[in-house]
C-alpha cells in the first residue's frame, strides 16, 4: 500500500518543465530516496507534494486520497534551504511551528518536552536560537519536522552541516520512526547515504524518472555479471574466463554467457588454489547514478 | 482562519515583547512633546537671540523715533563709519548698521548697511528692517503734515465672518438652506486636523510597511519561510503579517494617543487655560503663520468649542476606515517587494520606487487638499486610492459630499483586494526565489505564474 502515489505530474515553468510527466509511489512504512543531480526537478517535486506550489496536471495521492488542504498536518518537511527565527526561543518556535501543523497548545508541549528529551535538550526551550551553534539548530529543525507525528516525513539534505556523532544520532531517529511506522522521503546527493538508508528509490533527470525500484533489484539491474576472487599463493590460470582486471593476489573475471560464478570457483579449487574471498561485485548506486545521468545528458 | 490567527498572534507578540518596541512607545510622545516645547520656547526666547546693536544714523530718523524693541537693544554713535567697523565688535556690539542720510522722501526705497562677523539670521533681518521701517514711516507721516490720529484711522481691518452664523456662535436657525455654518476658525482647525491626520497615514504606511516588509525579508533569509509555507498557505502567511504588524501599529498609535492626551492636559494645567495674546502675537509676527487680527478669537475656550461641533462621528470611524485600507494597500505592496528583495537590500531599493511615487504624491497633494478642499486636486486625491487613504481624511473637517466619500470608499475596497491579490501572486514566488537578479519584467512574469 503506497502512502504517497505520484499519477503523470507534471509542472511547467514558463518555458523550463521541471516535472515532465512523472509518476511512483513510495510505499507505507519505507525509507524512500528521491535521488537526482541539480537542477533534476526534485524541489519542484517536493514542493508539489507539501502543497507548497500546485501541479499544472497530474495527480498527488496521500495515502489513497487526492492532495488537500488538510494533508500538510500529516506531512513533515525539513527543506534544503532551512533556518529558523533568529530571534524567537527555542520553545515558542516549537510551539508555533507545531501548532501550525494543527496541534493544540497542550498536544504541542507534550510533544515538544519528549522530543526535547529525548535528545537531552530540554534546558534549550528558554534559548533563543541565535544562541545556538548550526548543529544544535539542526536539531532543533529536525524537531519541528516531526513534532505532530506525520505519515509522512520529507527530509531534504539533513545531514548538512551534522558532525558524524549528530549524524548517526538523526539516522537512528530515522530508522526509529519508521520502525513505528512512518514513511520517509530522502532526498539527497550523497549517495553512500542513500545505500546505507534507503530501501527504495527514484531517480530523477531533467524532470522525468529514469529509474526507480528497490535499491537491491536495482543493483541487480546493472550488475555486469563480474566475480572477484582474492587467493594466495601461485597465480591460477584463468585462460578460459574474460578476465577484466588482475593483480597479485586478485583477479576480476566477468561471466559469459552459460557461465555461472560457481565455474570460476570450480576452476579455481581445481587448480589448488588456496581461496580467501570470492564474491560478486555489484556497482554502486553511485556509479549507477553517473552511468544513467551521463547516458542522459 | 485558526493559522491565519496563529501567524498574527506571532507576528504582533514578536514585536510588542521587544525591548526596542516598549522604548520608542513610551519615549516617542515625550521626544515629540520635547521638540514642540523647544520649537515654541526658541521661536519665542531662543530664536531671537537679543542683540546688541550699534546703528550710525546719517539720517536721524531711526535714532530720533520710538523704537520700542523688546528683542534687540539699539545704541547710536556718530563716530566715522569707517572707524565704527574696527571698534564694534571691541566695544561689546553684535551688530553694526549703517543708515545713509534720507534726502529725498518721496522714495519708498533706502538702502541701509549691516556689518557682522558671524551670519546673520533671516529674523534678525526682518525684525531690523521692520524697526527701521516703522520709523521711516511714521516720519513721513510727520513730514506730510497727515495728523497722526487721521492716518491711524486710515487703518482697516475687514473680518471675514460666515454669515450663516449668528452672533453668538451658534448656528442660524434658518439653515434650511443647503449654506455652510463653518467658521473661519474652524477652517483653521481643519487645515490642522487634516494635515495631521494626512501625515499620520504617510508616517503609518512608512513605518509599519517598512515593517511588514522587513519581516518578509527576515523570513526569506533565514530560510525559514519554506518550513512555514509547508503548513500555511503563503496567502494566509502574508495576510498574517499585514495585519499582526498592522494590529502592532494599532497598539503604538494608541498608546501615543493615550499618552500625548495625557501630556497635552498636563501641559494645559501647567501653563493655564488660555494662551496669553500678546505671546502669540509675538508667535505670529516672528514665524508670519498666523495673521494677527484673527488671534483674538484663538484661546482654548473657542478651539475645544470648534473641536466639538466637529464631526467626529463622521471623521473618526472614516479616518479608521481610510487608515485601515492605506495600510492594507501599502504594506500589501511592501510584503510583495519584500519577498522579491531576499538578501540584497540594495537591489529593493529600485523596487520600491514604484510604491514610494504615490506616496510622495499623496504627501504633495496634501498640502493643497488642506488650502483647498474642494478643489480638482483635492477631489482626484481623495478618488484614487492609492492617495486617498493620506488626501480624504485631510478633507473630512472640510464635510466632503456624500458621493464622493462613498466613492472613495468603494475605490479603497476595491483596491485592497486588488493589491492583495496582487501582492500574494508575488510574494508566493518571491520567497522561494533565490540568487535571481529581479526585474519588473520577472515580477509581471509571477503574476502570471499558475
Amino acid at each position: 500500500m503506497a502512502i504517497l502515489s505520484l499519477k503523470n505530474v507534471v509542472k511547467q515553468y514558463h518555458n523550463h518543465k521541471a516535472v515532465d510527466d512523472v509518476s511512483f509511489d513510495v510505499e507505507k512504512q519505507r525509507i524512500f530516496g528521491l535521488l537526482g543531480p541539480n537542477g533534476a526537478g526534485k524541489t519542484s517535486i517536493i514542493r508539489i507534494i507539501t502543497s507548497i506550489t500546485g501541479a499544472d496536471s497530474g495527480e498527488v495521492l496521500l495515502d489513497g486520497e487526492l492532495l488537500n488542504g488538510y494533508h500538510p498536518r500529516y506531512i513533515g518537511y525539513m527543506p534544503e534551504e532551512r533556518g529558523l527565527y533568529k530571534k524567537m526561543k527555542v520553545g515558542e518556535q516549537l510551539l508555533y511551528l507545531a501548532q501550525l501543523k494543527g496541534l493544540s497548545t497542550k498536544d504541542a508541549k507534550l510533544k515538544i518536552d519528549y522530543w526535547l528529551k529525548k535528545f537531552e535538550i530540554t534546558e534549550w526551550w528558554h534559548k533563543k536560537v541565535e544562541e545556538l551553534s548550526k548543529g544544535m539548530q539542526q536539531k532543533i529543525q529536525f524537531v519541528a519536522t516531526v513534532v505532530h507525528d506525520p505519515k509522512l516525513i520529507i527530509l531534504d539534505e539533513p545531514f548538512t552541516g551534522l558532525d558524524p556523532i549528530n549524524t548517526n544520532l538523526i539516522k537512528e531517529e530515522i530508522r526509529k520512526l519508521k520502525e513505528n511506522g512512518t514513511s520517509i522521503i530522502f532526498s539527497t546527493h550523497r549517495m553512500e547515504q542513500v545505500e546505507e538508508i534507503c530501501e527504495d528509490i527514484v531517480l530523477i533527470n531533467g524532470g522525468q524518472v529514469m529509474l526507480e525500484g528497490t535499491v537491491a533489484q536495482i543493483k541487480q539491474d546493472f550488475k555486469e555479471n563480474t566475480y572477484r576472487l582474492e587467493f594466495e599463493g601461485p597465480e591460477p590460470n584463468f585462460d578460459n574466463f574474460k578476465v577484466v582486471e588482475k593483480s597479485e593476489h586478485s583477479v576480476v573475471i566477468q561471466l559469459q554467457d552459460g557461465e555461472e560464478g560457481n565455474d570460476i570457483l570450480k576452476h579455481a579449487v581445481n587448480q589448488g588454489c588456496h581461496i580467501i574471498s570470492f564474491n560478486e561485485i555489484l556497482p554502486s548506486l553511485n556509479d549507477i547514478f553517473i552511468k544513467q545521468v551521463e547516458a542522459a545528458n | 482562519m485558526n493559522k491565519l490567527w496563529l501567524v498574527i498572534k506571532r507576528e504582533y507578540l514578536v514585536r510588542v515583547k521587544k525591548k526596542s518596541f516598549i522604548i520608542a512607545t513610551l519615549l516617542t510622545p515625550f521626544a515629540i512633546g520635547l521638540l514642540m516645547f523647544a520649537s515654541i520656547y526658541f521661536t519665542t526666547k531662543g530664536g531671537q537671540a537679543n542683540k546688541k546693536i550699534l546703528v550710525k544714523d546719517e539720517s536721524g530718523i531711526f535714532s530720533s523715533a520710538d523704537i520700542g524693541s523688546k528683542t534687540h537693544t539699539y545704541e547710536f554713535s556718530d563716530k566715522e563709519i569707517s572707524q565704527l567697523k574696527d571698534e564694534y565688535k571691541t566695544n561689546g556690539f553684535d551688530l553694526l548698521i549703517h543708515i545713509p542720510a534720507f534726502v529725498d522722501s518721496s522714495l519708498t526705497k533706502h538702502k541701509v548697511q549691516y556689518y557682522c562677523q558671524e551670519k546673520l539670521g533671516i529674523s534678525t533681518i526682518e525684525n531690523v528692517e521692520r524697526k527701521i521701517g516703522y520709523a521711516f514711516k511714521d516720519y513721513k507721516v510727520l513730514k506730510s503734515g497727515i495728523d497722526r490720529d487721521v492716518y491711524d484711522s486710515f487703518k482697516m481691518d475687514i473680518d471675514l465672518e460666515n454669515g450663516a452664523i449668528k452672533g453668538d456662535g451658534s448656528k442660524g436657525e434658518n439653515s434650511s438652506s443647503k449654506l455652510n455654518t463653518s467658521t473661519k476658525l474652524s477652517t483653521m482647525i481643519g487645515s490642522f486636523l487634516g494635515g495631521l491626520m494626512g501625515f499620520i497615514m504617510y508616517m503609518v504606511i512608512f513605518i509599519y510597511g517598512g515593517m511588514v516588509m522587513r519581516s518578509v525579508m527576515e523570513e526569506k533569509i533565514n530560510r525559514i519561510v519554506e518550513v512555514i509555507i509547508s503548513s500555511v498557505k503563503p496567502t494566509t502567511l502574508m495576510l498574517g503579517k499585514v495585519f499582526g504588524v498592522g494590529a502592532v501599529g494599532i497598539t503604538q498609535l494608541g498608546i501615543w494617543l493615550i499618552l500625548i492626551v495625557a501630556m497635552m492636559i498636563g501641559m494645559s494645567t501647567f501653563m493655564g487655560s488660555n494662551i496669553d495674546p500678546a505671546q502669540m502675537q509675538e508667535i505670529a509676527n516672528q514665524t508670519g503663520t498666523l495673521p494677527v487680527q484673527d488671534l483674538d478669537a484663538f484661546n482654548w475656550t473657542n478651539i475645544s468649542n470648534e473641536l466639538g461641533q466637529m464631526k467626529w462621528w463622521l471623521i473618526i470611524p472614516m479616518f479608521v476606515i481610510f487608515f485601515f485600507g492605506g495600510y492594507m494597500i501599502y504594506s500589501s505592496l511592501f510584503a510583495a517587494v519584500g519577498s522579491a528583495i531576499g538578501d540584497d537590500m540594495g537591489e529593493g531599493q529600485q523596487l520600491m520606487i514604484p510604491i514610494m511615487i504615490p506616496v510622495f504624491l499623496g504627501i504633495f497633494m496634501l498640502q493643497g487638499a488642506v488650502t483647498n478642499p474642494n478643489g480638482g486636486m483635492a477631489i482626484f486625491g481623495s478618488l484614487f486610492p492609492l492617495t486617498s487613504p493620506i488626501i480624504m481624511p485631510a478633507r473630512l473637517p472640510f464635510d466632503p459630499p456624500w458621493w464622493q466619500i462613498g466613492l472613495s470608499i468603494l475605490f479603497l475596497i476595491l483596491a485592497c483586494w486588488f493589491f492583495a491579490w496582487l501582492a500574494g501572486r508575488i510574494y508566493r514566488i518571491g520567497i522561494l526565489m533565490y540568487g535571481k537578479k529581479i526585474s519588473f519584467k520577472e515580477l509581471a512574469k509571477w503574476i502570471t505564474y499558475k
